[in-house]
């Protein structure tokens, strides 16, 4: 579980999506489970890691049972298979069963992202990517999913890569830190690590400007 | 029509040019004015006196579709114009060609001609007698001194070497307005007043009955128009009837018997094949009656029929050409969204056919198709295409990044993403697209008529020709209609197809 930080356009979106064969590094390489990520396996790759965008990406045009059924159906599941799978991840995700039969239009933002990560977590992949998923959401319904999001990768015991600009909430759901300046990793260990050892300058001023924005709140 | 039958007709259509069509004796072409399909009618009919079936192609268009159609093989002999030979069709030669000089040239080409029918039909410029009288206009030459006067001519004459061009540069006429129009309502022009000068066919029915002067070719500009027929060689050996009718009808017909013939058509409102009848009984002993084989279309079902008849050959028409381009159209659609470079290529492609003018597109097609409904199917296929591309290539292109990622990310192969998210997603536009490209079809298939593919363009064309607004109007009044009708069905194909989430009424 590592939750990757920084300002934005420091690249901590462009390492997902290259962990997922949709951008290219221009040199270096990838490795995915220790294989180097290659143009023609990228698709089994993905079917390794579920993967969740700020405003869930879920297709207008299809049901929410049909937009979690899409991946599971090309790798030819049973019905009754997918189905089970759908129910098991509504009650984790504590979502109505009615759901299933809505589109995304008809949904409130917070229950687009938990259908956004059902679908993600359809074919139990052994790994999870998530890019500002929680970032479009207000603060009420963001604190709460942040708590679900919380158990739930307790329960699932995954490899989960966060991407966010939330330093608190990636202290929250993260035990491990990497904050991002300008395409590079600038520090990479434990919240604490951050607050007591900022490996420089950079670190010490995105710190205390996350402070300084929640001081405002004691006046 | 049915279904399987639409797609025989449709590997028809692949197997084009090597079909050929045997049950007919020998097929005659007529160009889009009454006199030259009076001719047509007469040499049928002489035809069918010697035992000979013959079918008419009535009023197929200019001179350039006949032509192509007759050395194409389409046709086996239309009546034409040995002026419009040498001028146009044969450019090589110098118009001062002799008789035996062009049959010389065609026979070069596989083709023979006919000695005169006995009359000569040349282009001359006619103005009222009022305005003749008025301006002192005898001659061409007259004109040079009245370049106010507004000038409208046909569309073949304004373009021909031996028409307004030629004749410009001869006379020296400098007149400060020229309008092409269609010939039919040249006179109507002139009789209205909105020009003063036009062209004309010197065995033109009007002449008389609108009272029009015509001006002499002083200067001799005008080569010689005797009416000849033009035949194709092999014909003549397959068919020696038909050569025998053409021989009955040489030296047969004066100018004044010509000019009466267009009147009793054009003014009397008669059938041109009553009138070419006629005339016939009057010239050999035995009577050829005109109704004992009328033209399919004309006489033999009431209204009712003729456009049930013009409806199914119309749908054919759209509906066969529409189906090709969508076969064609959409992956086409699909590879230039996918490859930008190549899509380019393929919308740039699309836009050039879009220009061709429809006319001349037809005119391309016969060499290719023949005459008939495959001619223009091809054309309205081609027409076809830049809509349905262009939808396609929008629709695909601005889904938003955001999904189309998302089906990425999925780890699905792009067959799938097409077929379940990017398809579905950009079928309003596509759909729009198709949509737009039969509406056009139904409009453009009017023309199809001139190339003898038949449909609702047939009594538009005829009733052009014969200044019949009720006979214009039973072929614009269902085209419209359908035109309509295919708008209202694509509507609600359209709302069917699109998925329940993204229709516009849908609220959450």
């Amino acid at each position: 579980m590592t939750a990757v930080i920084g300002t934005s356009g420091s690249g901590k979106s462009t390492l997902l999506r290259m962990l997922l064969g949709l951008e290219w590094p221009d040199s270096g390489r990838i490795l995915v489970d220790g294989e180097e990520l290659s143009r023609a396996g990228r698709l089994t790759v993905r079917h390794r890691i579920g993967y969740v965008i700020q405003d869930g990406g879920l297709f207008p045009h299809l049901r929410i049972r049909d937009n979690l059924a899409l991946l599971p159906q090309h790798l030819r599941w049973q019905k009754a298979r997918i189905e089970t799978r759908a129910r098991e991840l509504l009650e984790l995700m504590q979502l109505p069963r009615d759901i299933l039969e809505r589109y995304p239009e008809e949904l409130s933002g917070g229950q687009r992202q938990r259908v956004a990560v059902m679908r993600a977590l359809m074919t139990d992949p052994p790994a999870l990517l998530m890019d500002e998923p929680l970032g479009a959401l207000d603060p009420l319904v963001r604190f709460e999913l942040q708590q679900r999001l919380q158990e739930l990768f307790k329960v699932l015991a995954k490899t989960v890569v966060l991407v966010t600009h939330d330093l608190a909430e990636a202290a929250y759901l993260a035990p491990r830190l990497v904050l991002m300046q300008a395409g590079h990793i600038v520090q990479d260990g434990s919240a604490g690590d951050f607050v007591q050892r900022p490996s420089n300058d950079f670190v010490r001023r995105f710190v205390a400007a996350y402070r300084s924005s929640e001081r405002m709140l004691h006046v | 029509m049915s279904v399987r039958r639409e797609w025989l007709s449709l590997l028809g259509l692949l197997c084009a040019g090597s079909c050929v069509a045997a049950d007919i004796g020998a097929r005659i072409g007529s160009k889009n004015f009454t006199e030259s399909v009076i001719l047509a009618e007469a040499l049928r009919l002489d035809a069918q006196r010697r035992g000979l079936t013959v079918e008419h192609r009535r009023a197929m268009g200019g001179s350039a579709i006949l032509w192509q159609a007759l050395r194409q093989g389409s046709i086996d002999a239309y009546p034409e114009y040995t002026g419009t030979l040498t001028q146009e069709l044969m450019r090589g030669l110098p118009t001062s060609a002799t008789h035996a000089e062009l049959a010389q040239a065609l026979h070069g080409l596989g083709l023979g001609v006919s000695a005169s029918m006995g009359f000569e039909d040349r282009y001359a410029l006619g103005v009222t007698i009022p305005v003749s009288e008025r301006l002192q206009l005898r001659s061409m030459s007259d004109l040079r001194s009245h370049p106010g006067l507004r000038f409208a001519f046909s569309n073949e004459f304004m373009s021909r070497a031996d028409g307004w061009p030629g004749l410009r540069a001869a006379y020296g006429l400098q007149p400060a307005s020229v309008k092409g129009v269609e010939h039919s309502l040249a006179y109507r022009a002139l009789a209205s007043g909105a020009a003063e000068v036009i062209d004309l066919y010197t065995t033109d029915a009007e002449i008389q009955s609108y009272g029009v002067r015509v001006l002499t070719d002083d200067r001799h500009f005008f080569p010689t128009y005797e009416a000849v027929w033009l035949y194709r060689l092999d014909s003549a050996q397959r068919v020696p009837n038909l050569l025998a009718s053409i021989s009955d009808l040489e030296g047969r017909i004066s100018e004044s018997q010509m000019q009466r013939m267009n009147a009793l058509v054009q003014i009397q409102r008669r059938d041109e094949s009553a009138v070419a009848a006629e005339f016939l009984a009057t010239q050999f002993a035995t009577a050829a009656a005109a109704g004992s084989n009328p033209p399919k279309k004309q006489s033999s079902t009431g209204l009712a029929g003729r456009v049930r008849t013009r409806t199914i050959e119309h749908l054919e028409l759209v509906s066969l050409s529409l189906g090709l381009a969508m076969l064609l159209g959409l992956p086409l659609g699909v590879a230039a969204a996918r490859l930008p470079q190549l899509g380019r290529w393929v919308l740039g492609a699309a836009v050039v056919l879009q220009t061709v003018p429809s006319l001349a597109m037809l005119v391309f097609m016969i060499p290719l198709f023949g005459i008939g409904a495959r001619p223009a199917i091809a054309t309205l296929f081609l027409y076809s295409l830049l809509p349905i591309v262009r939808n396609t290539l929008t629709g695909l292109t601005s889904i938003p990044s955001r999904l189309q990622e998302s089906a990425a990310s999925l780890g699905l192969p792009w067959q799938v993403r097409l077929l379940r998210v990017e398809v579905p997603l950009a079928a309003r536009t596509i759909i729009a697209g198709i949509s737009t490209a039969a509406v056009i079809n139904v409009g453009t298939a009017t023309l199809g008529a001139l190339i003898g593919a038949g449909g609702y363009g047939e009594p538009i064309l005829t009733g052009i020709r014969l200044n019949d607004l009720p006979l214009i109007l039973e072929g614009a009044i269902p085209a419209a209609g359908l035109a309509l009708l295919v708008m209202a069905v694509f509507q609600v194909l359209e709302h069917l197809l699109t998925p329940r989430g993204l229709r516009p009424s849908f609220d959450g």
